[in-house]
């Protein structure tokens, strides 16, 4: 672990929308906190929450899928299939004790630099204030 | 010399002696067929009895339960040095079962519920100057194999005559399946279901019913009629028991092999099929699972990939 | 093939982009840190990757290191993975073998501290070393192209671009939402700077569409619905009836003289509402295609049936009228469409310091093209709406643009139109002609020259926002007239000017249903509203659709040699796409393993391409790896994990999640 606490974030980008949003984040030079690490996929349809689940367990402090708005998704519905999804998946965190500000959807479109930025940092930001995640909470056998 | 086989159990509600039982007349072939050297349930061995045995001397060791106090993993110790082939017997063995529900608190959470302002168990005490000792009892509920190799799994809760039948066939066959191999089919339970054809080809569900509330009718797939059945997620091999008995699946044979997290799939699985695309629509039909770790996990939350809910 | 050149042997590749990613990045410890991880035999940096030499280096490597999986650190693989797959090919690979790692765009050019940015870098390798050797060989699929095009929209954009590949022997479909073609274009007087007059360059351009055997032209009409994929699309074209049969219609125009209204009582959009014209009428003279339309909202035959239908009368035999015409539906199949659909000006309104609707002599500088053209409403006479003439003329630049309150983007046109209104005003009427710019922009050819022949005319121009128009008169010569009040910051003083009349050089945006429009061609929109290009530079016609290009000012403001250019490559791009024949898709197509689906149907309702289908008789799904696209949501809902997808596997993921999260 580093010496000063830095969250790390696995994110889940789509394809079309949020991973062309942090692209041009990168050709407009919109700086923000490098704590976020993208995994593209096609679609935020795509994201199996057994992702979700093994980036925790394996220790990420948050873990932030990115689609496109309701409507503008690639592949139609995709992203509302994630919307469902996560609906049942953060109950289901809640009750496994992870803070619910440690799993975020976000619809970030392929325009929307800047809101790779905001959504960046504000997680940073909120991941810092509830400060390190007991990592792997596995069982811990004598 | 008949080969020895060992049974034992751990975190277990004794289902699964049970079903050794349900084999019937097939349980006196079994017991003419090997040398049952230690059965706490039904014969008296004691302890002792298998540490005097040979490492190695129990052909195989059937062990059902999840271990969830220090007494239960030196036993489960004791029987993999004695034995030649360890079996996660059960569900609880294999994967946590119910009592890795417990790993929604942890020890004190749980002296609390069952205690509560009474005496708590200690691990170590003193009464009239002598020591006495119980096990040290965990905050996390673990899979066996966990805290020993595991040679081979037989799902259920428990595990059906059918099941246990064929694996003791495997297992003493003359080509015994590769280490670590779970001994039922790997596809999900609608391979077998009598219901299958009724599951009309798009079912999306705008309302999800508890068993409580509906009397489903018997031909239908239970799924279209609203009711969390998760035999699609569900290892097949009890030829769909439950949904001969109208009920829907729990998941008490885990997932396939394919699948790392049993609840996470059946989760999402069942999320997909939510009729709508407005969050707070969405909200109002998941009301209907009001405990999702329950619903999903109910036999694997210590084998889950978050193996238990963070401790305080 | 692993197997036989002794497991997995990785090779690492770590560009520079120049100081693009060593500036940011500490590109030799990260090249150095790649060497350690498993399965890797060599960590090479390099200056530039994607340039020969450096794709020289991999192709080398493979041969001589006997690599079999490749990992190039570098940009976005929107960019470059194509190119980074063909090394691997040159070097006798299968080009799936290739994972890219994106520290460009998502490192280097967004992180300030070199620590951590190069943490991330390490981090994001590691993962995809990790996921690499998880890649298995994949053939691309090929889909054909069907040889017909859409073109959507009928301005200038959309029939040059129909007209080039129509010329080009190929079947074009050209919709239009208004009752003619034109577009804009149609409404002016002159093009800048030339001064050549824009109908004798147009309307030779409509009349080529209307006349042309490959061209089938739908005015009237709105694409509804998009289905398919590059090479194979079925669009809805919803058909509105303008209940004059253009197959019966001769173009006399003798209805329009019959029509029982012998004013004309309604405004007319195509003159902005600066002349009025009949329920049944034609845009314009030489609109496109030559047949009236009925104005079912102001026709009295619609609202009471008691019409005389002397229209219908004057049309006689040739029975062309029909108050029973329906709005209709056609279908059809292209393989690639091309999106013109141009811009709408800016709502003078909104900058309601300047008077727009409240003082009737400030005009849009559409509705002043109008004025000065020759079959306008005033047969181009520049006159104020009491019928004088203006003696003086303001013209403020940049109304709608540059400025955060409205459009932040600099419009590109208004300068150069301004500057050609205030010849033209000038030519007309003598006035004087004040322009109030901020920067005068003439970045084209003939452009400046055509600045400085306007300062030869005297007209004047002064730099300066306009803070306001107002008839508020504060001295005897300011009576009557509209008062600009400006800035003037290269006196560095607030003057008054005093004219008859106000011009506002509107700027350009996107169409209000954009959004929708770009939905229904599935494309995106990028910040400000125009359609987004695939690639700003490299790609500017093409979207993130294959098969859908763009044209004209849909995707940003721009002139009329820009917007024809533009048109014209949006026309080679599909002309390359059909002449192929073919084109190449990704094969990240999900897939059943037949042996272990139980058949439960979970995967069917969640396609939105029909390709996961039951059969009936093994009673499990199938996935058509032709219809599938990609999209992995059935992957991910499969509750017995036996739908897995190509290039998105299960196992690939959790690698990177995994390769991410191990902590060196």
């Amino acid at each position: 672990m580093p010496e000063v606490y830095e969250p790390k974030i696995v994110a889940f980008f789509c394809n079309w929308c949020t991973y062309l949003a942090a692209d041009l984040a990168g050709t407009s030079r919109i700086k923000h906190a490098p704590n976020a690490r993208v995994i593209r996929v096609m679609c935020s349809g795509r994201v199996d929450p057994q992702f979700v689940l093994d980036a925790f367990a394996r220790g990420a402090d948050g873990v932030l899928i990115g689609g496109c708005h309701p409507g503008d998704c690639h592949y139609q519905e995709g992203n509302y299939k994630a919307l469902r999804r996560v609906a049942l998946l953060r109950r289901l965190l809640k009750q496994m004790g992870i803070e619910e500000e440690r799993f975020r959807l976000e619809w970030i479109s392929a325009a929307e630099g800047e809101k790779v930025k905001t959504v960046i940092n504000d997680m940073v930001e909120k991941l810092h204030a509830l400060g390190p995640r007991v990592p792997a909470c596995r069982k811990e056998v004598a | 010399m008949k080969p020895k086989v060992a049974f034992y159990w751990c975190a277990s509600c004794g289902g699964c002696e049970e079903a050794v039982v349900d084999l019937n007349e097939e349980l006196l072939e079994v017991a003419n067929a090997v040398d049952i050297v230690f059965w706490p349930v039904a014969l008296d061995f004691k302890e002792k009895d298998v540490d005097s045995l040979p490492d190695g001397s129990i052909l195989a060791s059937f062990i059902n339960g999840a271990v969830r106090n220090s007494h239960q993993q030196e036993m489960a110790q004791l029987l993999r040095a004695k034995s030649q082939l360890v079996v996660a017997f059960g569900i609880c063995a294999q994967l946590g079962g119910i009592p890795g529900l417990a790993n929604l608190t942890g020890a004190q959470g749980i002296f609390q519920e069952v205690y509560r302002d009474g005496v708590t168990p200690a691990t170590r005490h003193r009464e009239n100057g002598y020591p006495l000792s119980l096990p040290e009892f965990w905050d996390t509920v673990v899979a066996l194999d966990r805290v020993i190799a595991v040679d081979y799994y037989v799902p259920g809760c428990p595990p059906t005559p059918n099941i246990i039948r064929d694996a003791l066939h495997v297992l003493l066959g003359p080509d015994p399946p590769p280490r670590g191999t779970v001994l039922a089919p790997d596809q999900a339970l609608c391979e077998q279901c009598p219901r299958k054809d009724t599951r009309p080809e798009k079912l999306l569900v705008k309302e999800f019913k508890r068993v409580h509330q509906v009397i489903p009718d018997q031909q239908t797939c239970l799924l279209a009629q609203g009711l969390a059945c998760l035999g699609p997620g569900t290892r097949a091999g009890c030829n769909a028991l439950c949904v001969r008995g109208n009920m829907p699946c729990t998941g008490c044979f885990g997932p396939t092999s394919r699948v790392r997290d049993f609840g996470a799939k059946a989760l999402s699985a069942m999320a997909s099929v939510i009729d709508s695309n407005e969050e707070s629509e969405i909200a109002r039909i998941l009301d209907a699972v009001p405990d999702p770790v329950g619903t999903f996990y109910r036999y694997s939350l210590p084998s889950s990939l978050l193996g238990r809910r963070r401790m305080e | 093939m692993s197997e036989a050149n002794g497991g997995i042997r990785i090779g690492v590749y770590t560009c520079h982009c120049g100081t693009n990613i060593a500036a940011a990045v500490d590109v030799e410890s990260l090249a150095a840190y790649a060497a350690t991880l498993p399965d890797v035999v060599v960590s090479r940096e390099y200056k530039y990757l994607c340039c020969d030499p450096g794709q020289d280096l991999i192709r080398q490597d493979i041969a001589d290191k006997r690599l079999n999986r490749i990992v190039v650190a570098a940009c976005s693989p929107h960019l470059h993975e194509h190119t980074f797959r063909g090394a691997l090919v040159a070097g006798g690979l299968n080009p799936f073998y290739l994972q890219l790692v994106n520290i460009r765009e998502h490192v280097a050019w967004v992180h300030e501290d070199r620590k951590e940015a190069t943490r991330k870098a390490e981090d994001l390798l590691r993962a995809a070393v990790r996921r690499v050797a998880r890649h298995e060989p994949l053939e691309p699929g090929r889909t054909p192209i069907h040889p017909d095009v859409l073109v959507v929209g009928g301005g200038i954009a959309g029939i040059h671009a129909a007209l080039t590949l129509a010329n080009a022997g190929k079947r074009i479909y050209l919709v239009e939402r208004e009752p003619t073609i034109g577009g804009h274009m149609a409404k002016f007087d002159r093009t800048f700077p030339t001064l050549d007059c824009a109908a004798c360059i147009l309307t030779p351009k409509m009349s080529a569409v209307k006349a042309h055997p490959n061209i089938t032209l739908w005015t009237y009409s709105e694409v509804t619905k998009v289905d398919g994929h590059v090479g194979n699309y079925t669009v809805k074209v919803k058909r509105w009836p303008r209940y004059v049969r253009e197959d019966l219609c001769a173009g006399c125009m003798e209805c329009l003289e019959a029509c029982v209204y012998e004013e004309a009582r309604v405004p007319d959009d195509f003159n902005l509402g600066l002349t009025k014209r009949k329920p049944i009428y034609i845009a314009f003279p030489e609109a496109v295609p030559q047949v009236p339309v009925i104005d079912p909202d102001t026709c009295i035959q619609f609202k009471s049936g008691k019409c005389k239908k002397t229209c219908i009368d004057a049309c006689g035999e040739r029975h062309a009228i029909s108050f029973q015409l329906q709005e209709k539906t056609e279908e059809i199949e292209v393989g690639s469409i091309i999106v013109a659909t141009g811009f709408q000006v800016f709502d003078a309104r909104r900058a309601s310091y300047y008077g727009y609707g409240v003082y009737p002599n400030v005009y849009t500088a559409l509705e002043v093209e109008r004025l000065v053209n020759a079959s306008g409403p005033t047969g181009g006479e520049v006159v104020l709406r009491d019928g004088r003439a203006p003696k003086t003329v303001g013209i403020v630049h940049c109304v709608g643009s540059r400025d955060e309150n409205t459009n932040r983007w600099c419009s590109r046109v208004c300068c150069m139109y301004s500057l050609k209104l205030a010849h033209l005003i000038k030519e007309r009427t003598g006035a004087e002609v004040f322009n109030f710019y901020i920067d005068i922009r003439t970045p084209g050819k003939g452009f400046e020259e055509f600045y400085q022949k306007l300062l030869n005319e005297r007209v004047h121009f002064i730099r300066g926002r306009v803070a306001e128009v107002t008839d508020w008169a504060l001295d005897p010569t300011e009576e009557g007239k509209l008062v600009l009040r400006v800035e003037d910051t290269l006196a560095s003083l607030v003057r008054r000017i005093p004219v008859d009349m106000v011009v506002l050089a509107v700027g350009l945006e996107p169409h209000p249903d954009a959004p929708e429009t770009g939905r229904i061609f599935n494309i995106s929109c990028s910040e400000e509203g125009f359609f987004l290009e695939r690639h700003p530079k490299l790609a500017p016609v093409n979207t993130f659709t294959d098969g859908v290009f763009l044209a004209g000012c849909c995707q940003g403001p721009k002139d009329i040699p820009d917007t024809v250019a533009q048109a014209g490559a949006a026309a080679a791009e599909a002309l390359a796409l059909i002449d192929a024949g073919s084109v190449e898709t990704e094969p990240n197509t999900a897939y059943v393993i037949a042996e272990v689906c139980s058949g439960c149907k979970t995967c069917i309702p969640l396609c939105p391409y029909h390709a996961v289908t039951f059969l009936d008789n093994e009673k499990k799904v199938r996935i058509d790896q032709a219809m599938c696209r990609g999209c992995g949501t059935c992957v991910a809902a499969c509750p017995s994990g036996s739908i897995r997808q190509h290039l998105f596997e299960d196992e690939q993921i959790f690698e990177e999640i995994e390769g991410i999260l191990a902590y060196a």
